[in-house]
Parts: C-alpha cells; structure tokens; sequence
C-alpha cells in the first residue's frame, strides 16, 4: 500500500518511555475508509501508538503521517489544521466536566467553525442523538453513567465530522450490552460516513466486530498485521491464542 | 545511563517552570487572544475572591489601627493613627497581604483545577479537539491574574481602611470626614502607584506556578492534591522573597517612597 491511500502512516516509529521502548520500529498503514484495530495486551504500546496518530506524542525516531501530512513534524497552526479533520473518544470520554454534555459536543464547533450559536446547538443536539443522548444536552458530564459519557465523547469526537475516527478503548469499564452498542455506533458512523476508524482494544469480541483489518502490537513490536481470518491462522501461537480469547473487559 | 541526581532533578525543574513562564508572557501578546476565556477566568480568580480580600481588608485594617493606637498613644499622636494606617496598609500590608491570600485562593484553585484536568485527559482532549490547550489554559488564566490582584489589592487597601476607620469610631467616636482627611494627608500617588502594580508580579507568580504544577500533574488524584499544596507553598515563598527585591527596585525608582 502506498503512502497516499493511506489514512494514517507509522513509519519506523520509536518510542521510549525512560529506559523503557515502549514501541519498537513500529511501522504499518492503516487504510482510508476501512476500520482497523490496533490489539494487543496491556502495556504494549496501543494506547502510545495512538497518540502519536494525533500528535500528542512524538516519537524519539521515525513519523508518522496523516494523508500526505507528516503529523510528527508539525506544530501550532498546521497541527491544528490536522486535527481538525480527525475525532478522538478517549478511554475516559475526557469530557470537559465544568460545561454541560451539550456544549461539551458544541465546543469544537464554537471553536473552529463561523456557525451562529443557535445552528451549533441544533447540531449538537442532532449528534447527541445521533448517540441516544438528546435529552441529555443540559445535564453536566458528573451525571452520566460511564457507557453515556462514552456516547457523549463520541458525540464530540464526530462534531466536526472527521475523517478518521481514533478511538481508545471502546469496551473499557463497559458492561457487555453497553459495549456492543457503542461499537454499534462506531460500525454506523463508519458505513454512513465513510470516516476511516482506528480502535485500540484488548477485547476481542469489540475487535471483531469493528476490524476489517487487525494490527497486533506485543512489547512495542507490531507481530501480526491482517484481516481477522488472516489472523485467525497466524503461524504465530501467541497471535492465535489472542484470536480466540474472548476478553470482555 | 540516567545520571540523574536530586540537584540535577531540582534545576532541571527551575528551568523546565522559567521555560514555562516565559512561553505564558510571551503568548500573552500574540494572537489568537482567548478574550472570552480571560474575561471568564477574571470573573472566576477575580470578583469571585473580592469577598474574601474584602472582608480580610477590614479585619486587618482593625488590628492594625488597634495596634498603632497602642504605640502611638504613648507619645500623644493619636490624630496620627489615621495616616499611619494608610501609609501601612498602602505601601506594604496591602498589597503583601493580598498576594498572599490569593496565592491560596487562587494558587490552589489553580493547581486543582489543572492537575484534575491532566489526570482525567481533559487537556490532551482540548489538544486532539485542534485547541492550544496552553494558550486557552494557562495565557487565560496568567492575563486574568495579573489584571486582577491589582484591583483586589486596591479593595484590600479600601477595606483595611474602613476597618481602622471601626476601630477608631469605636474608640474615640472620630467622624468618617475627619477620619479620610487625616488617612490622606501623609499619602500621595507615589506610595500608591509603585506598591499596587508590583502585585501585577504576584498575580504572575501566583498564575504561572499554579498553571506549571497543574499542567505536569503526575500519579492521579494524589498528584492533584500534591499539585495544590505546592501551588500555594511555592507562590507563597516566591511572593515573600520576590517582594524584597520589588521594595528595593521601588525605592531606587521613586526615592520619596522610601520616605527621602
């Protein structure tokens, strides 16, 4: 695959955390319009990996591109402008806790649109329900429930329609109904909007039901790469008894 | 190999908060201006402390005035007590007294509220939402600051005097006219002027060092608290030790403020 059908690029990408290599010339394509999972157990890496996707880590050596835009050598203004074409639902949601669930969603829009305050809040309240949330627009984040504040990270993250979707893990914390309907949501935002998502998750049953290809990241190195029936016959033991572990949490 | 030390550590955080610092003055005169933002953290940091500088204010203007009555009475300069409050309160306690009680008001809710904001990712999302999370947080917060202790030093410095004028009505039954006339008649815009805008630097210091050890907050919520007791603790110091050089620098500029 080539670097300009590629959404998102790691190229030899090298992290260290003190004396610790958190990832280890970690390099791979995520296509444009597909959904594709970063796996993988805790500490190796997933989280990291996705974070440098949106710039809020660089790495110690190699890049990474977003499109044609190479994420890790920009700052300031062009950063932004990057970012504004991607969504990011954070494990804890990170919701903004002193404004309501509504202006936390209407926030990005206030912030890099020219929309007048009444359209913002229409539009907020669409993408709240959008995620079964409208009623929910004047209550504070301290209200909701963990699989609501889940859905009201997402509402945010798709506020500004964004192009690639990152999300960290979904399943966190969730219940299993809760967490099916949360990636019920992401494999509907995926089809209507053709957005390009990348999940990180350590459960299996939320990686199948949203990879249409699977990345496998084990001490910092990307081991595996494939769809999951690929991966289902890795000739790695390690990546197949990940394949059929059935990890709900 | 990590040739790391408790000194090294040490400079190497002086440095990493001037750096900080630096980058806060430096943003604070280009744009984008977060306005609304400013105008809202002034409205938090600012009037919302006003009652607590307020009524601090005329607390120490009582003790004060009760204690200058104790010396002054002993040579027969009572009708002194008045201006010899102002020129305290104006000059030093006023504005040394308000540094140090927003340092707590506002230093600690400043560490909080920032550390509370790392820990649960809210500024890596402001970051991923494409907003300059240092200029919407930290130039915010700095402006609001350093616009602000000025002003609620000069109600601190009101307050104090309508607590002496309590004290002294209570005592001798002295008329509020006759008392701001005697207040005003040692203290002229050169012991005003100087003393209130160097708490344009206390406002500085408080913001700048609350916002440093709120936006590296590490190890959860332990660390926000840790992050709010340092916050007050070393503004506090820096305040204290910084107001020396500040009362040397003033009297080399205006040598009537040091009584020559």
């Amino acid at each position: 695959m080539t670097r300009r059908s590629a959404a998102v690029r790691m190229d030899h990408v090298t992290k260290v955390f003190g004396t610790r290599k958190v990832l280890d010339d970690v390099t791979f394509d995520v296509p444009a319009g597909g959904g594709f999972v970063i796996m993988g157990r805790s500490g190796t890496g997933k989280s990291v990996t996705l974070r440098h996707m949106i710039g809020l880590l660089r790495p110690d050596s190699g890049r990474v591109f977003i499109g044609d835009d190479e994420i890790s050598a920009l700052s300031g203004p062009p950063l932004s402008e990057v970012r504004k074409k991607m969504g990011f639902l954070f494990q804890s949601a990170a919701l903004f806790d002193s404004i309501s669930v509504g202006e936390n969603v209407a926030f990005p829009m206030r912030r890099h649109t020219q929309l007048r305050d009444a359209e913002i809040r229409e539009r907020a309240k669409q993408k709240l329900a959008a995620v079964g949330l409208e009623p929910d627009y004047d209550k504070m984040p301290g209200a909701l429930s963990g699989g609501m504040r889940k859905r009201a990270g997402l509402a945010r993250a798709l506020a500004l329609d964004p192009k690639i979707l990152l999300v960290d893990e979904p399943s966190a914390g969730l219940d299993p109904i809760t967490s099916e309907e949360i990636d019920a949501l992401l494999v509907d935002m995926k089809n209507q909007e053709g957005a390009t998502l990348v999940v990180v998750t350590h459960n299996m049953l939320s990686a199948r039901r949203l990879g249409d290809e699977l990345l496998m990241l084990h001490e910092g190195r990307a081991i595996a790469h494939g769809t999951p029936e690929q991966l289902d016959h890795h000739p790695s033991e390690l990546v197949r008894a990940f394949m059929t572990s059935q990890h709900a949490g | 190999m990590d040739v790391r030390t408790p000194a090294t550590s040490f400079l190497a955080g002086v440095g990493d908060a001037a750096l900080f610092a630096f980058k806060a003055m430096r943003l604070a005169w280009t744009p984008p201006f977060e306005v609304s933002e400013t105008i809202r953290q002034m409205y938090e940091l600012g009037l919302r402390s006003a009652p607590l500088i307020a009524v601090s204010g005329v607390a120490v203007g009582v003790v004060l005035s009760m204690h200058t009555r104790a010396s002054l009475e002993r040579f027969g300069a009572e009708s002194m007590i008045p201006a010899g409050l102002a020129i305290a309160l104006v000059r030093e306690t006023g504005p040394l007294t308000a540094g140090l009680l927003l340092s707590g008001r506002i230093g600690a809710g400043i560490g909080a509220e920032l550390g509370a904001m790392r820990v649960t990712e809210q500024i890596d999302a402001l970051e991923a939402s494409a907003v300059d999370a240092f200029r919407y947080l930290v130039v915010t917060r700095v402006i609001a600051c350093v616009i602000a202790v000025p002003i609620l030093t000069t109600v601190m410095n009101f307050a104090g005097m309508l607590g002496g004028f309590l004290a002294e009505t209570t005592a001798t039954g002295m008329p509020f006219h006759l008392y701001l006339k005697r207040a005003f008649t040692l203290i002229d815009i050169t012991d005003y002027v100087p003393a209130t805008l160097k708490t344009m630097v206390f406002g500085f210091i408080i913001a700048t060092t609350a916002s440093y050890l709120g936006f590296n907050t590490e190890s959860g919520t332990e660390g926000v608290g840790r992050a709010s007791t340092r916050a007050v603790v070393l503004s506090s110091i820096l305040i204290i030790v910084t107001n020396v050089l500040l009362v040397r620098l003033i009297f080399f500029i205006f040598p009537k403020a040091a009584g020559g």
